[in-house]
């Protein structure tokens, strides 16, 4: 059949491969380990290359020397092991190569639990920024991998694809790509040990201040043409909201069903989904601040997102922040319960009674 | 040592030969310098790492394998070895370049990767890369610079520098009793079992440069056959952070570095050892449709219907019993039908006793949360579980449990089967289908998804135990019927 029940972390690697993708370098870590196993799995059956690495540093300079001969080439982590790869990030960046990096995000600080609560944007040193997309299905995890792949490719650039172990665990059905992608290698730039590319270099050192801050102005450039060309965003019910929830991720499920909900209460709720967290849909969120939306973010983290709606609505007025931390989902009820006293309605909502039935549970 | 050395090419005569030009694999002259000077290096005077870089060249032109070769600089002075070689260049991170060589290596089979690195690099903040690569016996030759110091960030003590040797960072010598030993790496990598060329050579004398370039020659020979990896460990005098002139750099290399790290062959395994031939990559979709058993002419495609109601199952017990393929069932079920479904699980830490339970919805459009706010049906597989899901089932909604647990009281306004699931499995199939009985007695009441298609959902989830797949049908139809009766 071409849908079938899959796993998200199963539908990365397939979405992988049929992007072309011709390595993988990983390392285990719980919840992204379900992807290592299945890249060891699949990669070696179409001659792909697996390799399980010492270290999330080894595997992201696996990443980055695989990258340099211009193949398709990722890595999955989370939490911690993002944390270790950040050095490789950079070097990415810096060096201006395409590589796929799956985090399958957990709570901090430090070793943390599993759960929503980190925006790569960027994280090592110097002035660069990952492309990030934020899959909230299934489907979307294998889609947003090929997408990645692509991105990558055609700005040289690390792409991050950033879930959580809840779309990580659940299943749905998967629409199959349609396509495989065999990709074409730029041997204008890649070292293949080959003929063709062998006058070419991959660095990310200047020692020259003015060559240094000149690369800078150039990659800065790109970065505002990706903003310029590749924002992604999900609209529900929009067009009339009077209250707009911003969320991404399994966040944004629970806040579309919230939408669901206050529509059948006649409440005026709509849900902007981010795909792209960076570039960040900047000119929507301006649109519907100018229009005098109420902004309600639905986010796993400290307001991380809240911060960047206020920035760019430029006011803190009619901007609310429902959230939960250390792994923990957000409850409908407890999206519901807000929106209500938004709208000044004295309804109240009751919890579940088993919070535990709504975390997958990891040691 | 102990492994005899031998000839790898019966020309090693040419080793002899003065060499007066430039080999084709170092650059003639240096533009990626930038600077006016483009002929000499960015090297100190004395400074190993230009004997070296010749030799390499050298061998580069003499086994022909130019084209091939791409040369990694590390983070250290030899941090514009590309400014020199000419051939593919990639520049990395402090103590990364195994790993690096690694995916380089690994991408483009046919490539002959070098990893070239100094003893902070390698010994210190690589370690563990190095060790890695070469335990895995990637097709890389490593090499490592010894010179006792870090020279590029000013001379600080190194894991290999001497006891007694004085470094900004030792100002009194290195002290044992705080700063441990030298570091012997080729000793270290001879107790793996995957490398295939493990020498120390020195660079003190004319002698042993050219015993240096040998051994390089053999290391390369080895990569340009493709038979694993090589590790050659060069001791070079960095005259500038020791301080000394001319004559005592080579002292001191060869009175008290040579006998801390003695020269010589440890390991060569170049004719025992085969070519390690990586498959080529298989973009087709025709193989991955092979592999994830897609099949085309299925244009099975989401059914969008608003009136069919949204229904939400959970289904619990503990670990081992069947509860999360059970849900598997259901979701594939309603998947083959076109309909929307998520399946999302939880369980606890234990692999099998622990609790365990997935919910299910089912929707006749995209679904939101895939997590269970108020249950239509419970299916509980044990008494702990139904009595702790049974309250978060809505009015009118459905518990369907094994009739052996006793004492269950159905909240108000909610039906509630006891099921012989256990009796009917062991009947018609065995006691660990009692899962299925239970999907049976789900598939009679409620009719949303059609008795086919939970069969065939069977027999996809069993399709690599297919002894099972009739038995679980069997079940499944007995458990449909004893519930009609």
């Amino acid at each position: 059949m071409s849908n079938q029940i899959v796993k998200g972390n199963s539908a990365v690697i397939i979405g992988a491969m049929y992007a072309g993708c011709d390595c993988f370098f990983g390392y285990p870590i719980t919840p992204a380990s379900e992807i290592l196993h299945e890249a060891s799995k699949y990669f070696p059956m179409a001659g792909r290359n697996f390799v399980q690495a010492e270290s999330e540093e080894a595997s992201i300079n696996m990443v980055y020397g695989g990258a340099a001969t211009g193949h398709r080439v990722m890595t999955a982590s989370s939490g911690p092991g993002i944390s270790l790869m950040q050095e490789g990030f950079t070097y990415l960046a810096g060096a201006e190569l395409p590589a796929v990096i799956v985090d399958i995000m957990r709570a901090g600080p430090g070793l943390g639990n599993i759960g929503p609560e980190q925006i790569v944007k960027g994280g090592g040193h110097g002035n660069y920024k990952n492309i990030v997309l934020a899959p909230n299905s299934v489907q979307e995890m294998c889609d947003l991998t090929i997408q990645a792949f692509k991105l990558a490719h055609k700005y040289k650039n690390p792409v991050v694809v950033l879930a959580d172990g809840t779309l990580g665990q659940m299943a749905e059905p998967l629409k199959f790509p349609k396509k495989a992608i065999k990709p074409e290698i730029d041997n204008s730039w890649a070292v293949r040990g080959n003929k063709q590319t062998m006058q070419n270099l991959v660095t990310s050192i200047f020692l020259d201040f003015n060559k240094l801050e000149e690369f800078n102005y150039k990659i800065i450039e790109k970065y505002k043409k990706i903003a310029k060309n590749e924002v992604i965003v999900d609209k529900y019910m929009l067009d009339d909201a009077d209250i707009v929830l911003i969320s991404y991720g399994i966040s944004s499920r629970i806040a579309r069903s919230a939408v669901d909900k206050a529509r059948q209460k006649g409440l005026k709720v709509g849900l902007l989904r981010p795909i792209t967290l960076s570039p960040f849909p900047e000119k929507e969120v301006k649109k519907l601040a100018d229009k005098g939306v109420i902004f309600l973010s639905v986010e796993m983290s400290e307001g991380q997102l809240l911060e960047d709606i206020q920035r760019i609505a430029e006011r803190k007025e009619n901007t609310y922040l429902i959230n939960r931390l250390g792994g923990n989902l957000i409850e409908l009820n407890d999206i519901m319960n807000k929106i209500y006293e938004i709208s000044g309605i004295e309804i109240k909502e009751s919890n579940l009674k088993h919070d535990e039935n709504n975390n997958i549970k990891y040691y | 040592m102990n492994e005899k050395s031998f000839n790898l090419s019966k020309d090693n005569d040419d080793l002899d030969l003065k060499i007066f030009k430039h080999p084709d694999s170092i650059y003639d002259s240096f533009k990626r310098k930038g600077d006016a000077n483009q002929k000499s290096t960015h090297y100190c005077a004395g400074c190993g790492h230009g004997i070296l870089h010749k030799l390499i060249g050298e061998v580069m032109d003499d086994l022909k394998i130019q084209d091939r070769c791409v040369m990694i600089s590390p983070v250290g002075c030899a941090v514009f070895a590309y400014y020199y070689f000419n051939c593919g260049n990639v520049q990395t991170a402090h103590g990364r370049a195994p790993a690096v060589a690694t995916g380089i290596s690994r991408a483009e089979d046919n490539s002959i990767v070098m990893s070239y690195q100094g003893d902070g690099d390698l010994a210190s903040i690589g370690l563990n890369e190095t060790l890695q690569a070469a335990n895995r016996g990637e097709k890389i030759v490593v090499f490592f610079v010894n010179n006792t110091v870090y020279g590029m960030t000013g001379g600080q003590m190194a894991p290999t520098t001497l006891i007694g040797e004085k470094t900004v960072t030792c100002q009194n010598g290195r002290d044992p009793h705080y700063a441990g030993y030298p570091i012997h790496m080729c000793e270290l990598i001879n107790q793996l079992e995957a490398p295939a060329y493990i020498e120390r050579v020195s660079l003190a004398t004319p002698n042993k440069i050219k015993l240096a370039k040998r051994a390089i020659k053999n290391a390369l020979t080895i990569q340009k056959e493709g038979k694993g990896y090589c590790f050659i460990e060069i001791l070079a005098p960095c005259p500038t952070n020791i301080k000394k002139n001319a004559l005592e750099t080579e002292n001191f290399l060869e009175k008290q570095m040579e006998k801390e790290f003695p020269l010589g062959n440890f390991r060569n395994r170049y004719s025992q050892l085969e070519t390690i031939k990586r498959p080529d990559s298989d973009f087709s979709r025709e193989k991955l449709d092979e592999i994830f058993n897609v099949d085309r002419s299925d244009t099975t495609n989401y059914t969008y219907d608003d009136n069919l109601k949204t229904l939400k199952i959970k289904i619990t017990g503990f670990g081992g019993q069947g509860v999360l393929s059970a849900g598997l069932i259901i979701a594939q079920a309603a998947c083959s039908e076109g309909k929307h479904v998520s399946w999302y699980p939880s369980y606890g830490p234990e692999q099998r006793g622990g609790s365990s339970n997935c919910s299910i919805v089912i929707s006749g459009s995209t679904i939101g949360t895939p997590i269970i706010d108020e249950t239509d049906i419970l299916i509980a597989l044990n008494k702990h579980s139904l009595e702790k899901f049974a309250d978060d089932v809505k009015k009118g909604g459905i518990i369907i449990y094994d009739s052996s647990i006793e004492g269950f009281e159905a909240p108000e306004g909610v039906r509630a089967i006891a099921v012989p699931s256990v009796k009917i499995a062991k009947e018609y199939g065995n006691s660990r289908t009692s899962n299925t009985a239970l999907i049976g007695v789900l598939m009679e009441l409620e009719p949303i998804l059609s008795p086919q298609s939970y069969e065939n959902a069977i027999k996809d989830m069993f399709a690599s135990k297919p002894k099972v797949i009739d038995m679980n049908i069997d079940v499944l139809n007995a458990a449909a019927k004893w519930i009609k009766r």
